[in-house]
């Protein structure tokens, strides 16, 4: 017997990213914009998917695939109820997609005629930061009550995002939250990060998003 | 909790490279992972025992390479390491800076054993 060392210097999850890399081929062969949204749980996803849905409705197919720990379809039935396709995926516990569950989940999505993807990954400010799924942007759903630190205790994800979406402002006069640090901690993280600030509730600061969206999804089309 | 994931990429990448090889049996495997990774050793440990029983890689020791996270302050050039945690540069108190280490997260090298091969 003898002992050999064997150089291999492969990234650990370089399986998935090359699942990740498929789908965002079959995406571009179908020209569906994608958006991979994460959060924590109860910073308003799924609000936020249902508004968006309801300002787009007359002039885009908004397909979702939702991501959740357990077999409950809550979400997808929502997304259903609002006249959008939706697709569930049960992750068996795990704390977040991988790109191998989302192939899965755009095996039972009709491709076909959809202007935008919407994946709802699981509610977790950790994991999901780590598997690339092959969308064509990041963005995450942070909310006011949630605390203005965030950004210093979870920064993983902040670093790789396009887009932040700051939820439930109509709450910022009943609690403690400095938008000016939380924003620091951004700034420091993913300078120029492109930021919306709105209320899921009211409806305040939707349509700056809504049009950003349009914008992306008309450039991504002209290539 | 996505520890299981890690491990078991960590075992599909250790025995593809083990029988590219033509191993008999694999010895250690090092892991470089940086301390913005996160990721805990213990629990990959845990799950490496069961999850390589009965493979080319069962008993294989696993040996955690951590590199701590360093970075540069955009505004006065300091180096500084960070823990899990962001905080400011330490001599200038700058939140604008760059990570030069500390994201690796990659399989290093594999030790393996072979049978001797018998010439005649």
């Amino acid at each position: 017997m003898s002992a050999i060392r064997v150089p291999v210097v492969e990234k650990i999850l370089s399986a998935n990213d090359r699942m990740a890399q498929e789908n965002r081929n079959l995406l571009d062969d179908h020209h569906v914009f994608s958006i991979n949204i994460m959060a924590s749980p109860g910073a308003g996803k799924t609000s936020f998917i249902l508004q968006t849905i309801k300002h787009l409705t007359n002039e885009m197919k908004i397909g979702v695939i939702e991501g959740d720990t357990a077999p409950v379809t809550i979400d997808a039935d929502k997304v259903i109820k609002a006249g959008m396709p939706a697709v569930q995926i049960n992750t068996g516990g795990d704390c977040h997609l991988e790109a191998a569950m989302l192939s899965d989940g755009l095996n039972q999505m009709p491709l076909e005629g959809l202007d935008v993807l919407i994946v709802e990954n699981v509610g977790n400010l950790i994991c999901p930061a780590a598997w690339a799924l092959g969308t064509h942007i990041n963005l995450l759903v942070a909310s006011v009550p949630e605390g203005d630190d965030k950004p210093y205790k979870y920064p993983n994800i902040y670093r790789g995002l396009n887009v932040l979406i700051i939820n439930k402002t109509d709450l910022t006069p009943y609690v403690e939250y400095d938008l000016d640090y939380f924003r620091k901690g951004v700034e420091m993280l993913n300078p120029g990060l492109i930021t919306f600030p709105l209320s899921c509730r009211t409806g305040e600061g939707v349509d700056a998003w809504v049009d950003w969206l349009r914008t992306q999804v008309k450039q991504y089309r002209q290539g | 909790m996505h520890e299981l994931s890690v491990t078991e990429s960590i075992l599909s990448i250790a025995l593809e490279n083990a029988k590219k090889a033509n191993a008999s049996k694999v010895t250690s495997i090092s892991l470089v992972i940086g301390r913005l990774s996160s990721i805990v050793d213990d629990s990959v440990q845990f799950y490496w025992d069961t999850i390589s029983e009965g493979t080319l890689c069962e008993g294989a020791k696993l040996n955690f390479k951590r590199i701590p996270a360093l970075l540069k302050c955009h505004d006065c050039q300091t180096e500084f390491e960070i823990g899990r945690e962001l905080t400011p540069c330490p001599n200038c108190g700058s939140y604008r800076s760059s990570i030069l280490h500390g994201e690796e997260f990659y399989l290093d090298s594999i030790e393996i054993e072979k049978d001797e091969e018998v010439f005649q």
